[in-house]
């Protein structure tokens, strides 16, 4: 520390400051990546809408003409003029009502297991890599797990009730690892403010770690579901229809208890399979109808998303850290 | 150090008034984090309603001492005590296995370095700890939710908007609602872990003159980076480095007369 002056001037480095020029030339130099990154940006973003908007449009226009009230009210028939969607829409409903009711309490309690229960050791390593593997697993391999499981197995028929069993199966890993981001999220001071009070771990989990989650945990289950509603594989696998002309039975009845399972049971389609039938179809007339119904289902599709990022935004306008 | 280190710190090096009666006190306290052992030996006592500081540099254990006060290590694996900590009156040992954790938290609260509020009402804030406890029925929880946020200074300024969530509060209030929010439960002692660290002037002022009026109710420990707030709200006074307590005793003492070197040291700023 007590270098004298002449020694310390000798060392100093050579000075890095320019003139002024100097500096904006330097700093114009480094923002051209910036510009260059934009561009591609907004480049690939615009590959991405454009090709989505292309297919929707031409989609909305060969189905233009069968887009009437009756489509949604007929049941399929010989005729492409009078075929509707009525079965494939409820089918998948139907199909859709039962994955959720099975993958999201299944999925949330196990992220939530995993997240504030679990001990960390290498088993639990274990059973992340391969919730993390699942999410990527082909969904025709669910399918031939779900004919040989719940069809055969455990004799569930070909119905609405395996088809929910097989979707619920193939979102699980989704809404699993979406739930355990979304309580991750959630800062360690927040939980230890909760376990400081005296709570216990239930009620830590029940009070502060569901309800702060709870947007990030509904993002997940929605984006699981929209992935779900149009898949096809797996559907066909466990042996859906192609042609049905009549609905499952109601839920609800007239009778004591006014409500029936039997619908779980009853044979059914769902969309996505309707339109590969009328695709598959030598008369043109049928093609407008698959078109059709696309364009519906692009617009299910859509209609939950939007849904899923205005609950994402009205729950989580309360939670700030 | 010539082997002197914890022998000295058993009993308080330097006090002139007759002692209070004890709260609680660390009995040779040994804690590791996996390896890394983070407290050697601690043995402190701590007086009942007095105010507490324990100041040291960054990374001195004084944050790992008073977190082994509510049992805060058990929530992650790997963490180890050894050594007690006796709570008076009733002599029970915080530490001890068969004595759950909930129950110390339920004895001991804390307000942590930055105000972590729930992301709830203002009144949902303070009355967890009370519904945690099995308190129902409107009057009772209103009137300590009440009675709460007068003690901690924050009642005038939210009485109209207990309904608001907690985090639209400024830094300073959020913090006198966590503060609230750990008195609510009627504690025996208070833990404080630098709660002015993320506060402006102003609001820190706020902060040291209610933990100087809380002391009538509940004994404090505080952990601050600050050794000029230790020096305005601390009755004792220890000073901790590299996870020893070099040196404990009334605070006008021990920053006016400092019985070891390095302890002037750091109190003097020569180091830290």
């Amino acid at each position: 520390m007590a270098a004298n002056a002449p020694e310390s001037t000798s060392t100093v480095a050579p000075a890095v400051r320019g003139t002024t020029g100097d500096i904006r030339r330097l700093i114009a130099k480094a923002k051209r990546w910036d510009v260059i990154f934009i561009v591609l940006g907004i480049l690939a973003l615009g590959v991405g809408f454009l090709t989505f908007l292309a297919l929707f449009v031409d989609m909305l226009i060969d189905g233009w003409e069968r887009l009437r009230p009756e489509f949604f009210t007929q049941f399929p028939s010989r005729r492409a003029s009078q075929a509707g969607i009525l079965s494939a829409w409820v089918g998948t409903t139907l199909v859709m009502i039962v994955t959720a009711v099975v993958a999201v309490p299944l999925g949330v309690a196990a992220g939530i297991y995993l997240e504030e229960y679990a001990p960390k050791n290498w088993v639990t390593d274990v059973i992340e890599i391969n919730i993390t593997n699942l999410a990527g697993v082909p969904s025709i391999v669910y399918g031939l797990l779900a004919l040989g499981l719940f069809v055969y197995a455990f004799g569930l028929g070909q119905s609405v009730q395996t088809a929910g069993l097989t979707l619920a199966l193939l979102i699980l890993p989704i809404v699993i690892v979406s739930t355990r981001e979304a309580i991750r999220a959630i800062p360690a001071m927040i939980r230890e403010g909760a376990y400081a009070v005296g709570a216990t771990r239930w009620q830590t989990v029940k009070d502060h770690i569901v309800p702060y989650s709870m947007p990030g945990i509904l993002t997940g289950v929605i984006i699981g579901l929209s992935r779900a509603i149009g898949e096809t594989a797996p559907i066909i696998t466990i042996g859906a229809l192609t042609f049905i002309a009549f609905l499952p039975p109601s839920p609800v009845t007239a009778d004591f208890p006014f409500l029936s399972f039997e619908w779980l049971q009853a044979p059914f389609t769902v969309m996505p399979i309707q339109m590969f039938n009328w695709t598959s179809r030598p008369d043109e007339a049928f093609h407008a109808n698959a078109a059709a119904a696309g364009a519906i289902l692009v617009f299910m599709t859509l209609t939950m998303n939007g849904f899923a990022i205005w609950l994402r935004y009205r729950l989580r306008k309360n939670i700030k850290w | 150090m010539l082997g002197s280190g914890n022998a000295a710190a058993i009993a308080p090096t330097h006090v002139d008034a007759p002692l209070p009666p004890l709260k609680a006190e660390a009995r040779d306290l040994h804690f590791h984090y996996g390896k890394f052992q983070a407290l050697k030996g601690v043995e402190m006592p701590v007086y009942e309603n007095k105010v507490t500081a324990l100041i040291g540099p960054s990374g001195c254990g004084k944050s790992t001492l008073l977190r082994c006060f509510n049992r805060m290590h058990d929530l992650y694996p790997g963490n180890r005590y050894d050594g007690q900590i006796i709570l008076h009156p009733d002599n029970t040992n915080l530490l001890a296995d068969d004595v759950d954790p909930i129950e110390v938290r339920m004895r001991v609260s804390m307000v942590f370095q930055k105000p972590n509020p729930f992301p709830k009402s203002i009144y949902e804030n303070v009355a967890y700890g009370l519904r945690v406890r099995g308190m129902k029925g409107k009057n009772a929880l209103d009137e300590k939710v009440e009675e709460s946020l007068k003690n901690a200074a924050l009642w005038d300024e939210v009485k109209n908007r207990l309904n608001e969530v907690g985090s639209n509060l400024s830094g300073g209030q959020q913090q006198r609602l966590c503060i609230a929010r750990a008195l609510a439960t009627d504690p025996e002692i208070m833990l404080f872990d630098e709660p002015t660290s993320a506060l402006d002037p102003i609001a820190t002022a706020s902060i040291e003159e209610l933990v100087t009026e809380l002391k009538r109710k509940v004994t404090i420990l505080i952990v601050t980076h600050n050794m000029q707030q230790a020096a305005r709200v601390s009755d004792y006074t220890a000073y901790m480095y590299l996870g020893e307590l070099v040196e404990f005793g009334q605070t006008d003492h021990l920053f006016f007369k400092p019985k070891k070197k390095e302890t002037e040291d750091y109190i003097t700023g020569r180091f830290g």
